[in-house]
């Protein structure tokens, strides 16, 4: 095993932030290696997964529900299930939810419109593998980049997850009309985590913002201790 | 045999979509006091799988055709 731990990115026909999240985790000291959707198996020795951003599929039927079937998203569970970390962002986020792996579902943005901006997300659990490089309240700042990023859940679940830490990040302000203003949750057992901001986007001081590289730096530390553990 | 399923957003989630065909509606003079905006799905089943159809296609929404956090869906099989 090399010293850097492989982060396989699932690529689906139409995601667009691939190659940002592979280099993005290069830089913050992973192997990326591409998944192309249609593969049954994970490579041997992934340390961790990211589901990137982008339009699977079209974003036909509902964002994320066709992709949520594929061959990778099968070898993503069974990972999962395994207690492999899994990060989803945007588009890798949505696909999480339909593939049942994170509670709630993202919707059409309240108002109607693409967003495209800086968001100031602030950290509700630092407690998590993804969080764990962030203090408990901290503010980041993450670009979004989205028309459906609207997260909902039946109150009782809201309640359930808020009580139980899982609601992870959320935004400082409304940014399209989420629930409680979610803007990040986390599965109950902690090692799937699904997010609407681009942390890929924000990992460098002199495009904005490095405040994502913290949660992907968090993201390549499990990968590592994933494949100690398994070893 | 044929069959169509129509999805709609539940009782009481919002409808983005439906208020603004709402607005638009409105503006065209139209008195419209409310609208939703779902889906239709027309399907062709094989000819083996007349029976049991509904409860075929009841599974098809449960997983994949609807979102039952968001959406509930009708069905409607047609017999001829």
């Amino acid at each position: 095993m090399s010293d850097q731990p492989i982060v396989a990115v699932v690529v689906f026909p139409g995601s667009n932030d691939d190659r940002d999240a592979a280099w993005a985790l290069g830089a913050v000291g992973a192997e990326p290696v591409l998944v192309w959707h249609e593969e049954q198996e994970l490579p041997a020795e992934t340390g961790a997964v990211v589901l990137p951003g982008g339009f699977s599929y079209g974003d036909y039927l509902r964002t994320g529900a066709i992709a949520s079937l594929s061959p990778a998203m099968a070898a993503v569970r069974r990972f999962a299930n395994d207690g492999g970390p899994v990060l989803g962002i945007c588009n890798g986020f949505q696909i999480l939810c339909e593939s049942r792996l994170l509670p709630g579902v993202l919707r059409p943005n309240r108002q109607l419109e693409f967003v495209c901006r800086d968001a100031t997300l602030r950290v509700e659990n630092a407690d998590t593998a993804f969080t764990r490089r962030c203090e408990d309240g901290q503010e980041l700042v993450i670009p979004v980049k989205h028309g459906e990023g609207a997260w909902y859940a039946d109150e009782g679940t809201f309640v359930q997850l808020a009580a139980r830490g899982q609601i992870v990040l959320r935004y400082t302000a409304d940014v399209n009309g989420s629930l409680g203003y979610v803007a990040g949750v986390i599965n109950e057992m902690g090692n799937v985590m699904g997010l609407m901001p681009h942390p890929e986007h924000a990992i460098d001081p002199l495009l904005g913002s490095a405040d994502g590289g913290l949660l992907l730096a968090a993201l390549v530390d499990a990968a590592a201790e994933y494949l100690l553990v398994a070893a | 045999m044929r069959a169509t399923v129509l999805v709609r957003p539940k009782q009481g989630i919002l409808d983005p979509q439906g208020e603004a065909v709402q607005r638009s509606l409105r503006k065209l003079g139209f008195d419209v006091s409310a609208a939703r905006v779902g889906r239709v799905i027309d399907l062709e089943l094989d000819a083996d799988q007349t029976e049991n159809a509904r409860a075929t296609i009841e599974r098809m929404c449960a997983e994949l055709l609807a979102n039952s956090l968001i959406e509930s869906f009708e069905i409607h099989v047609d017999e001829s």
